[in-house]
């Protein structure tokens, strides 16, 4: 094909698309409509949910009051029921920004505490998931004998389950930071045996025919064939495995009166009516999940970027 | 040309292979006796479902036979598979999807333990006979699909099994990729010598490539003809205008005819 063939005539200046529908057809104004629709309606909440309170205080002090009275009092009280995304940013910007970070009144301390046990049991709960997976793949009566309570574990709530963790690891001096990861431990290994099953098994007959004309041993097949068959797979269920860690952490932290954690934080404030030390531990929480599960897809880009997959 | 001092490359004798499924015995193959001597090119035609690629398989010790006698390089199939006695292509490429190109040919010579520089080098080569040079460092989805199931050629070639089995290797192909792979394949089995068993359902492409074609008929799966080819080792793709090539093609189409009547 000559290139005169091949050439494409570039786009007339008026067909181009202009930088406001660029705005709307790419992904920037969508997501920031949902987002400020979000904003919106949280407000609107706040004024909502807090005003009984507020309606009670201007009836107490007997002052004349405006709708803009009623909203801006809605969106300033010290122990809202639901507190305005301003005051919960407030509150992060003092509890991250301006405390010392090794101070009990620091929220990067406490998350650092919740996080710890996160990673560990994350780390533990992948290498088990994917052993696991590995046995029931490889052993025809692990399948039969060990699948039906892998799915069994799954079914308890955590919440009846964390307590006891707490109190038996606790009778053998296990305290802190292990008895939390077990139970991130106990919620992350769950996807990634279900999701590595499914990898170790995706090769194609063909695939593993080709194996078997090599006369290839058993460890060969699972290195180079079943193996990196089932990184994709890994990489999904790491995304999954790495969010459920960190609320079996928080959630490890609650039923124990620790000290200090995200869980502790949330505990602490539901005793004392602090909704808005509540609200901005909860943030921070989701903040943290979010920006596990960014760290794990970014490894899982480089790595199939490594392994020559089609972009 | 025979290696080890051995006549014939695979030997079957009165062989049966009965699949029991939940609708009772399907008779996959039935009283087949072959003879494939080193160096022939044979190549199996007939229907779907007359047994071809489960023969094939039998050979390469990918199905086990529930009756008779079957040899390849004078040992069992088994013992043929284990000293790596044949290379197989498949109907698809099945390329390892995250090995370069280089990396997907030198695979069985990383399982058989052979060092990098070496690996390297025959692959390389291996990748030159089938005119691949310069796609080494590519990944298979990179590739056409004829470049691939060419790939796939290199990788069984590139330990140097006597043997070659080929199960369809073009079927997914386009008419004009085709002729040029089959011509391809010709001039690298004279170059090489090997003897290839090669499975297909085109007429033109058994009667272009084999010294023997043996037309095979379903339910249960058997031998009805065994043709020798008359034409010469050199075939240009003009050769399927002449007399003899149209000749033999007539006999092929009237062994699978004879064989399929006996199915109504």
């Amino acid at each position: 094909m000559t290139s005169e063939v091949a050439r494409i005539e570039p786009l007339p200046a008026a067909a181009r698309p202009g930088l406001l529908s660029a705005f709307w057809q790419g992904r920037t104004g969508p997501v920031l409509v949902v987002a400020l629709a979000m904003v919106a309606l949280w407000y609107a909440g706040a004024v909502w949910l807090n005003s009984p309170w507020q309606y009670d205080v201007f009836q107490r002090q007997d002052v004349e009051w405006t709708t803009t009275d009623l909203v801006r009092e809605t969106l300033n009280q010290d122990r809202p029921v639901l507190p305005a995304p301003h005051q919960v940013l407030a509150e992060m910007q003092k509890t991250i920004l301006e405390v010392a970070p090794d101070s009990r009144r620091s929220l990067i301390y406490h998350s650092w505490v919740t996080l710890s046990s996160t990673l560990l049991g994350f780390a533990i709960g992948s290498l088990l998931g994917i052993l696991l997976a590995v046995g029931i793949v490889y052993v025809k009566a692990l399948e039969k004998s060990l699948m039906p309570w892998v799915i069994a574990s799954q079914t308890i709530p955590i919440l009846a389950i964390a307590p006891m963790v707490v109190v038996v690891l606790g009778s053998i001096g296990l305290r802190g930071l292990i008895p939390k990861a077990v139970i991130s431990t106990y919620l992350s290994f769950f996807p990634v045996t279900i999701g590595m099953v499914k990898g170790l098994r995706s090769p194609d007959p063909l695939q593993l025919d080709l194996m078997r004309t090599y006369s290839a041993s058993r460890w060969q097949t699972f290195w180079k064939l079943r193996w990196p068959s089932s990184v994709p797979f890994l990489f999904t269920s790491l995304k999954v495995g790495i969010a459920i860690s960190l609320v079996g952490a928080i959630v490890g932290e609650l039923p124990t009166g620790a000290q200090a954690g995200l869980g502790a934080r949330l505990l602490a404030g539901s005793y004392y009516g602090q909704t808005v030390q509540i609200w901005s531990a909860l943030f921070t929480a989701a903040f943290i999940a979010a920006l596990l599960v960014a760290l794990v897809s970014l490894v899982e880009r480089l790595v199939l970027k490594r392994m020559g997959v089609k972009p | 040309m025979a290696r080890n001092g051995v006549e014939r490359a695979v030997d079957v004798r009165d062989l049966s292979l009965t699949f029991q499924t939940a609708d009772g015995p399907v008779y996959a193959l039935s009283q087949v006796n072959l003879e494939v001597k080193a160096g022939d090119f044979v190549s199996f035609i007939g229907p779907s479902g007359c047994g071809k690629t489960t023969l094939m398989r039998v050979i390469a010790d990918l199905e086990q036979p529930t009756g008779g006698n079957i040899t390849v390089n004078g040992v069992s199939p088994q013992e043929a598979r284990l000293a790596r006695a044949y290379g197989y292509v498949f109907q698809a490429p099945a390329l390892y999807p995250w090995r370069s190109i280089e990396r997907n040919v030198a695979l069985p010579l990383e399982i058989m333990g052979l060092g990098r520089e070496e690996r390297r080098e025959r692959a390389r080569k291996y990748l030159e006979l089938v005119n691949l040079t310069g796609f080494d460092k590519k990944y298979p989805w990179q590739l056409s699909g004829g470049m691939q199931q060419r790939a796939s050629i290199a990788r069984a070639l590139c330990f140097d099994p006597d043997l070659l089995l080929m199960d369809e290797p073009f079927g997914a192909l386009d008419e004009i990729v085709r002729d040029h792979l089959n011509e391809q394949l010709l001039q690298l089995w004279d170059k090489t010598g090997k003897t290839v068993v090669f499975v297909t359902h085109s007429i033109p492409e058994a009667v272009f490539l084999s010294t023997h074609i043996v037309v095979m008929s379903p339910r249960p799966g058997r031998i009805i003809d065994i043709i020798e080819s008359p034409l010469p080792r050199e075939r240009p793709l003009d050769i399927r205008e002449s007399p003899e090539f149209l000749e033999v093609a007539q006999r092929v189409r009237e062994g699978l005819r004879a064989g399929h009547s006996y199915d109504e």
